[in-house]
């Protein structure tokens, strides 16, 4: 029964939501049923941290492999949330100085802002920045002259990994001006404004009409494999 | 499965329900997908969000051309469907990423190492997301056949509501509920490397014999992709972010290219009607390439013909604007 | 199966090399340009393409005085890439005399907004006021539906600053009702939502009235191409767009015939014959990624040696 409620409100706001943009009077609706979402991700939240404090403390308890990394978890999420709920070190607002905590958790100076700074950023710009070694890795293993297409693709690799830095304009500043397109920084923007662009829109068009027939399965109760696949198909 | 239903049916029988309020509970992942595969139909046809000034007028009349291309394609869609549903051949070209899901899994259970499965990062908003549960639930129900462990990392809370309840309907359905694990399905974190840097830990300590990577993915994708590569297993990603597609057909065995994994469920499901949608899929792609050439001879006719292509040029202004670019 | 027929040599070391020579091959390709630029201070040259001096020359044309709005939609993980473009980005907007709204998508854009208003704004342009010639509303959630909350109502999608004044009175938002009453929208974006969602849901919405910019990272600029230079005016593509960008800032700066078009205005002297680090970062970024595109070929063509001497190897086990 749960199941059929569940497609119903699927059908329903997704039929708002589509129809929204086209009738101005019913903007509003579809701006709501946004919200609604926005209300609702926040709410399951809380299932989400509850799942994780659940799951790490078992862990922890049983002395599972790996039971340390559970511990950090749970101190850091415990630490971030007194923090944050707690407003540690958090400059008075101006506006209303009479009232305790009604700065904002992440102004200059709070505890909150010192994790972001020295603890959030170091190590989110060091995973991001691991991509680096990832993909000369990937690089060495993966990109092979395996046939025609494999080899085409080769030579553009290295026109644009050249021309988007300071060697292709060294390698190639000697072709006079009537040349001037065949030079690497130039063939590189070339290579990214029409070769990449034309392909890249095929893609998108292709993902679109994809999108569009997904969601249409969905919308109309064709595909209900996102409730499990006991929800099967008609 | 009850097949050789009107496609109205099931929203009609329900009406009253709603009516009534029975909502609540299994509101969460049915807004949400909601919300997602609407949005995305108004995206898939570059859809213009909404009118720049509140209007009072019944219909915006700016948004007609974008309302006529979303008649069309999903007229196109929905035709199909009806055929195949009334029995019409369709033919479905092999995918060997999906394919070899079986595979995967098969290799999972031998090595009694279990099967990795990342919706993406994004939330429930994002239909994305949505076609990776669709395919999470086919790839549960192998796993429950199979007596294979099923691990599924989320980084929303939304997400891993909908994953459980995917996967506990596919457990269910394989009659393996007794199996069927809530904890194996868990929230991580919303933070991006967060969750990449606990999954990739986890992945580098467990060693899953067979991951899969479907939904929305960013930076992340090669970082989960090279480490499960690091660790031998059999990897399958799909993916509709353009941008990330190069980095999983480098570290992956099998990538599912944009619209394929769109195509994903339909195609695992084998149903005539969703076979028919894939075919619509088709002939709707057949109409975009046609506007294509046309804009390009006219645009070119234009373009040569110089000063003296007037004609040329209003025909292409007007083709233009019955596009409504 | 590739690698049956094992390589001998130097081949067959490569073929079997760990890859941790190959992350450390890389460190040191990045570490080395890295150090030299910053004892030598000094930067490669920069060849300005079309779609970094159509940013430049979209904040350039405003008149003074236009109100731009700002989106950072990035956090710490792309700050790399990013940061410098926002530094520039407001460096150029506080020079031509134009207004900076802020605003992020993402939950810790806020903090990135507030590094570069320390670093530019409150460091080179003190007599800039908080609420009347910058301001910062910080981060929103609702991704899209925000986008279609600013098309007609700004100030209900964000009803206060960051620090918690209500922007109903700020005199920097006087005379804007909608986001297309901005003169100009200025995206900073790592992914989603970020620059194509502003290109869908509002620049083609404005119908073409909102010129936008656009600075995003390598991954994302191919998808952005297509918008260009349609729905988007300038794009400025991962950390060369940046340099490239800054570079033309730099020269028009240090250029004295143009000191009196902006000098007085923002920084309080004229001229400034050295430029600071700041202000050259971007352009030094350039040299760790000369050093890593250069391994990156490198290793590309050790990796195909390797492929071919296992071909070969293959043949012979198989005759």
């Amino acid at each position: 029964m749960m199941r059929i409620v569940a497609l119903a409100i699927a059908s329903i706001a997704g039929l708002v939501m589509l129809l929204s943009p086209f009738f101005p009077r019913l903007e509003s609706v579809g701006a709501q049923s946004s919200e609604i979402f926005n209300v609702i991700a926040a709410i399951a939240f809380i299932l989400g941290a509850g799942s994780l404090v659940k799951v790490n403390v078992s862990r922890v308890s049983r002395r599972d492999a790996g039971w340390g990394y559970a511990f950090v978890t749970l101190l850091c999420f415990v630490v971030t949330l007194v923090i944050g709920l707690g407003k540690i070190g958090v400059p008075p607002n101006p506006q209303f100085a009479a009232t305790p905590w009604a700065g904002e958790k992440d102004a200059a100076g709070s505890a909150f802002a010192w994790i972001y700074e020295f603890v959030l950023t170091p190590i989110t710009s060091t995973m991001f920045a691991l991509l680096a070694f990832y993909v000369a890795s990937a690089a060495f293993r993966a990109f092979r002259a395996k046939n025609r297409e494999a080899m085409l693709l080769l030579g553009t690799a290295f026109i644009v990994l050249l021309g988007r830095t300071f060697a292709g304009v060294w390698l190639t500043d000697g072709l006079p001006d009537w040349a001037s397109g065949l030079r690497l920084e130039n063939l590189s923007m070339f290579i990214m404004q029409v070769f990449n662009t034309a392909g890249n829109r095929a893609i998108i068009i292709g993902i679109a009409l994809g999108v569009t027939a997904t969601s249409l399965r969905i919308l109309l109760g064709i595909d209900r494999s996102w409730m499990g696949a006991s929800g099967g198909s008609s | 499965m009850a097949r050789g239903r009107s496609i109205t049916l099931d929203v009609l029988r329900v009406m009253p329900l709603l009516i009534v309020g029975v909502l609540v509970v299994s509101t969460q992942h049915a807004s949400a997908a909601a919300a997602s595969a609407a949005l995305a139909i108004g995206e898939a046809a570059s859809v213009e969000a909404t009118s720049s000034a509140a209007s009072t007028a019944f219909f915006a009349p700016g948004k007609l051309p974008l309302a006529v291309a979303i008649v069309v394609t999903s007229g196109c869609i929905i035709a199909w469907m009806l055929q195949a549903r009334a029995g019409a051949s369709m033919h479905l070209r092999r995918i060997p990423a999906l394919d070899a899901v079986t595979n995967a899994v098969g290799r999972a259970t031998e090595m009694g190492r279990p099967v990795l499965f990342i919706a993406g990062i994004q939330d429930m908003d994002n239909i994305q997301t949505v076609a990776g549960i669709t395919v999470l639930s086919h790839v549960a129900k192998t796993t429950a056949e199979y007596d294979a462990t099923i691990e599924v990392p989320t980084s929303r809370s939304l997400v891993m509501e909908a994953a459980r309840e995917a996967v506990r309907g596919s457990y269910q359905a394989a009659g393996r509920f007794d199996a069927y694990n809530a904890d194996a399905i868990r929230y991580i974190t919303d933070e991006q490397f967060g969750f990449v840097a606990s999954v990739s830990g986890k992945m580098v300590r467990e060693k899953p014999a067979a991951c899969f990577y479907m939904g929305c993915f960013f930076a992340e994708s090669l970082i989960l992709a090279e480490t499960g590569n690091s660790i031998g297993a059999i990897q399958i990603a799909g993916t509709a972010e353009s941008s990330q597609l190069p980095f999983f057909v480098a570290a992956c065995d099998y990538t599912l290219i944009g619209e394929e994994f769109m195509a994903a469920s339909a195609y695992l499901s084998g149903a005539p009607d969703q076979i028919g949608s894939l075919k619509g899929q088709d002939a709707a792609k057949v109409i975009v390439a046609a506007l294509i050439v046309i804009g390009v001879v006219l645009a070119t006719i234009a373009a040569l013909s110089g000063q003296r292509g007037e004609s040329a040029s209003r025909l292409l202004d007007s083709f233009q604007g019955a596009l409504g670019s | 199966m590739e690698g049956a027929a094992e390589v001998s040599g130097v081949l067959g070391i490569l073929e079997r090399l760990d890859r941790r020579w190959v992350f450390l091959a890389m460190a040191l390709a990045v570490a080395g340009p890295i150090l030299v630029m910053g004892l030598t201070r000094k930067t490669l040259p920069e060849t300005p393409t079309d779609a970094s001096r159509a940013v430049f020359r979209a904040v350039q044309s405003l008149p003074q005085g236009s109100t731009v709005l700002l989106a950072f939609d990035f956090d710490p993980g792309s700050a790399g890439e990013l940061e410098p473009m926002g530094v520039n980005m407001a460096r150029h907007c506080a020079l031509r005399g134009h207004k900076m709204v802020f605003i992020s998508l993402w939950p810790l854009g806020g903090q990135m907004i507030d590094q570069t208003i320390e670093k530019v704004i409150r460091a080179d342009f003190p007599q800039l006021q908080d609420g009347v010639d910058f301001v910062n509303l910080g981060f929103q959630a609702g991704n899209e539906q925000v986008m279609r909350v600013v098309l007609t109502d700004f100030k209900r999608a964000f009803p206060t600053t960051k620090s918690g004044r209500a922007t109903a009175d700020l005199p920097i938002l006087q005379g804007v009702q909608r986001i297309g009453d901005f003169a100009l929208l200025a995206s900073v974006s790592a992914g989603y939502p970020g620059s194509k969602e502003w290109v869908q849901y509002v620049v083609s919405a404005s119908g073409g009235k909102l010129p936008m910019v656009s600075g995003c990272t390598g991954v994302q600029t191919p998808q952005l191409y297509p918008y260009f230079p349609g729905q988007i005016s300038g794009l400025l593509g991962a950390i060369k767009g940046a340099a490239e960008y800054e570079s033309l800032i730099n020269a028009w700066v240090m250029d004295p015939a143009n000191a009196a078009e902006w000098s007085g205005r923002g920084a309080a002297s004229g001229a400034p014959m050295v430029l600071p680090p700041k202000y050259l970062e971007a352009q030094r970024r350039m040299g760790p990624q000369l050093g890593a595109h250069l391994l990156m070929v490198v290793l590309i063509l050790l990796g195909n040696l390797v492929y071919f001497a296992q071909r070969r190897a293959q043949r012979r086990v198989a005759a």
